[in-house]
């Protein structure tokens, strides 16, 4: 008997038991795999590569290694210290000669104007006048058309572009630039503008955040203990501005809080003031019109969690001796944590990303980072710039979601 | 038995009604004695769990009084009462381990930290779960969180402890067990219990007195021995225990006893328990374990002849069910202590009972 039952336990139709079932497993995989795959495929086609593309961005860049080829190819032996030899002039020259041909002078232009502002139109008069000058040696004559030439830090930064990789755009965006010598210096105060950006778009999310919180929490906790069917009308209301855009919910504030909106009218009808408050256009009017977007989503959470609290527990610490407020802050609390964690954790991130509404309702001083990113990508075109800004937020925003799991632990966050 | 008193809780002319229109308990009158372990006992919706809350404080009454130790608690709010409770479903705080949860009562009361640890200890060791205090709820057994859940109610060393169903939650086996200790912690400790099921079993086992709650109404109060043997009405007599019951009419009335025709069989006598006058309709109540399978001639008062319907054998008794005087579903034990009972499916046998084991009672 035992020898028949070892035969069995090991092989099946002569095939070993461990195999078979792995079979098994790996066609049940494939089947889930196959269920899967459509989404799969467009998250992947839709998100994860163009914006996995766009994020390269923030560190390629190979205009110059490409526009200025000769140039990129004599300046590899460059030692850097001195200005280069007339080998080097000659290819720039070379280099700027087809790019007037070519029409690319601007596009070099533009790329050294980022580093060396106000060089653009030196570098195209510079390739126009380059395409009239007869054979060399150039490096006298190129200095004297362009004084920009027998600067170093110009020759630096072309150093700089014999790689496709930089890091001007990363650095740029926490302030800091590359020197004369190609070493890392803090920005010019007039171009010192990102990290307020960053701490301002930190700012105002954690802000918002903390409103939508003091104000969510109390109005959660009124839904999940008022019987079902008024509850429920409450929670339409509280979802009504879901079903509302974004743009128009905006709008509103604009309506409410202008000038000589309803609020001012009504305060001064009712004298609380003598001159109408500057309520938008500035931080007031940002906070409150995000606020009022956020605050479903940090809501929704907690009361999600909250109605599955049994109010035993409660009644548990009252009956323990506990008054209302102990019982509530002891053990009530604390047991919305996971909702709470949830819902600001959502509204923090989505605030980080704000970018109609500071545009509609806040003043210059209110712009957040994504602002930044859609002025690089539409006026300035700029996109190495833009995708370093994101770059950066979205690392920041990785960073506060690790750090934040870590701290409560993801399996505790319940997402509604 | 209590006295007006030394009455430790007591409801008097208590209603509750949530909904301005039904009364979920109807006049409550009743005394605890202290020390007492009182079961509430009835079917769920019978005003049991309404009567608890009230007393534990979470629930006030409509209409009435609730007096705890002479004190009216009427406007004392839950957190004062000094009672300790036990939940359905525990109510143990998940976050925290099994100490702080004990904790919990000795920290609102300002319990000093020698003191506190001291009575923590004492608390789990009572419930033999002294290696489990770093542990959270969560990572107990369903018989491990009851126990913690009594260790809280108890650490605070309250004068009166509530149990709502508190083992409604547990296996069979484990139950009972449960039921054991808990007995054994209220012999042990001078704690009054005021304790509420609607498992019979449970009732019978630990409490002096029990309370059947039906409709609002305490059906009646009594010893467990009492309301088993001697139910006052047919709810009573039909939710404690197996019960058969014959429908009739009072033709007669005898003193402490009644004649009664069932209807196409015959008279029974019984006694006069809850009966109205003659002509009344009324239901005979009368334990299984109570008939007798062919008296001898003349030996009993009420012998009848029956039709053996089923037989099941159940090891320690044979549970029979007979038809007799046009019911079929009159349910004889016969007690296995001869080694075989002689019934079969089918033969008619002839059955008896005394007139003391058959109650007359109220028609429903």
């Amino acid at each position: 008997m035992s020898t028949t039952a070892i035969q069995i336990g090991s092989t099946f139709e002569g095939i070993p038991l461990r195999l078979k079932l792995k079979r098994i497993e790996r066609r049940q995989k494939m089947k889930a795999l196959f269920l899967v795959l459509p989404l799969l495929l467009f998250i992947l086609v839709a998100f994860v590569l163009p914006i996995g593309r766009m994020l390269f961005n923030a560190i390629h860049d190979d205009t110059l290694l490409t526009l200025a080829p000769r140039t990129m190819t004599a300046l590899r032996g460059w030692d850097g210290k001195d200005l280069p030899g007339e080998a080097v002039y000659a290819a720039l020259a070379g280099d700027l000669k087809e790019s007037w041909t070519r029409k690319t002078a601007a596009t070099i232009g533009k790329r050294i104007n980022y580093e060396l502002p106000g060089s653009l139109s030196e570098v195209i008069s510079s390739a126009r006048k380059v395409s009239l000058l007869p054979a060399g040696p150039y490096r006298e004559a190129l200095i004297k058309i362009g004084p920009l030439w027998g600067r170093h830090d110009v020759w630096s930064l072309l150093k700089r572009g014999t790689s496709a990789y930089t890091g001007y755009y990363l650095l740029r965006s926490v302030d800091f630039e590359y020197g004369p010598d190609s070493q890392i210096v803090a920005s010019p105060p007039e171009n010192r503008i990102f990290r307020d950006v960053f701490l301002r778009t930190l700012g105002i999310s954690s802000g918002v955040t903390a409103i939508t919180l003091l104000l969510g929490f109390p109005l959660a906790f009124l839904l999940a203990t008022l019987p079902r069917k008024s509850s429920n009308l409450l929670m339409i209301l509280v979802v009504l501005p879901f079903w509302t855009s974004v743009l128009i919910r905006t709008t509103a504030w604009v309506v409410l809080l202008q000038q000589h909106g309803i609020v001012n009218d009504a305060l001064m009808a009712l004298h609380v003031i003598s001159q109408p408050a500057e309520l938008i256009y500035n931080r007031i009017g940002t906070v409150v019109a995000m606020t009022h977007i956020q605050l479903p989503i940090t809501l929704l959470p907690i009361y999600s969690v909250m109605r599955t609290i049994s109010p035993s527990y409660v009644r548990a610490a009252r009956s323990l001796g506990a008054g209302p407020f102990y019982a509530f802050w002891k053990v009530y609390f604390p047991l919305t944590l996971p909702g709470i964690a949830a819902g600001c954790l959502m509204t923090f991130i989505l605030c980080l990303g704000y970018y109609i509404t500071p545009a509609l309702v806040g003043g210059p001083a209110d712009q957040m980072v994504s602002s930044f990113v859609a002025h690089y990508t539409n006026e300035e075109l700029n996109w190495g710039m833009a995708s370093a800004l994101g770059t950066i937020l979205l690392t920041v925003t990785l960073l506060l979601y690790y750090s934040f799991s870590n701290l409560v632990g993801v399996d505790r966050v319940k997402m509604g | 038995m209590p006295g007006t008193n030394n009455a430790f809780v007591e409801f008097s002319g208590v209603q509750k009604t949530y909904d301005g229109e039904t009364l979920v308990v109807k006049d409550l009158n009743l005394e605890i004695a202290r020390g007492e372990f009182l079961t509430m006992l009835g079917p769920s919706g019978s005003g049991k769990t309404t009567t608890l809350m009230m007393l534990a404080g979470f629930e006030a009454p409509t209409q009435g009084s609730i007096l705890l130790a002479g004190r009216s608690i009427g406007n004392m709010p839950p957190h004062k009462r000094d009672i300790g409770m036990v939940f359905q479903n525990y109510a143990l705080f998940p976050h925290m381990t099994v100490e702080e949860n004990l904790a919990f009562p000795l920290n609102v009361r300002k319990v000093g930290k020698q003191d506190r640890e001291a009575k923590i200890k004492r608390a789990l060791d009572m419930v033999r779960l002294g290696a489990y205090g770093g542990r959270r709820p969560g990572q107990l057994s369903g018989g491990q969180q009851q126990r913690v859940a009594l260790a809280r109610a108890l650490v605070f060393d309250p004068k009166l402890v509530l149990m709502d169903e508190p083992l409604g939650a547990l296996d069979k086996q484990l139950r009972e067990h449960m039921q054991l200790e808990i007995k054994h912690i209220h012999e042990d400790l001078d704690v009054t219990v005021v304790y509420v099921t609607h498992d019979q079993g449970e009732a019978l086992t630990m409490s002096d007195r029990i309370a059947v709650f039906n409709d609002g109404v305490i059906q009646q109060l009594a010893a467990p021995a009492e309301l088993y043997e001697r139910p006052q009405n047919a709810f009573v007599a039909q939710f404690i225990g197996e019960n058969n019951r014959l429908r009739g009419k009072v033709v007669a009335m005898n003193g402490a006893t009644c004649l009664v025709e069932i209807p196409g069989a015959g008279n029974v006598q019984a006694l006069a328990v809850n009966v109205g006058a003659v002509g009344r309709p009324t239901v005979l109540s009368l334990r299984p374990e109570r008939v007798k399978l062919n008296p001898a001639p003349g030996s009993l008062p009420n012998v009848f002849s029956a039709q053996v319907a089923e037989v099941i054998y159940l090891g320690d008794h044979v549970r029979t069910r007979v038809s007799v005087c046009g019911h079929d579903d009159f349910v004889v034990k016969l007690p296995n202590s001869e080694g075989t009972v002689q019934v079969e499916p089918g033969a008619v046998i002839t059955i008896g009972w005394k007139t003391e084991d058959c109650r007359a009672l109220d028609a429903p």
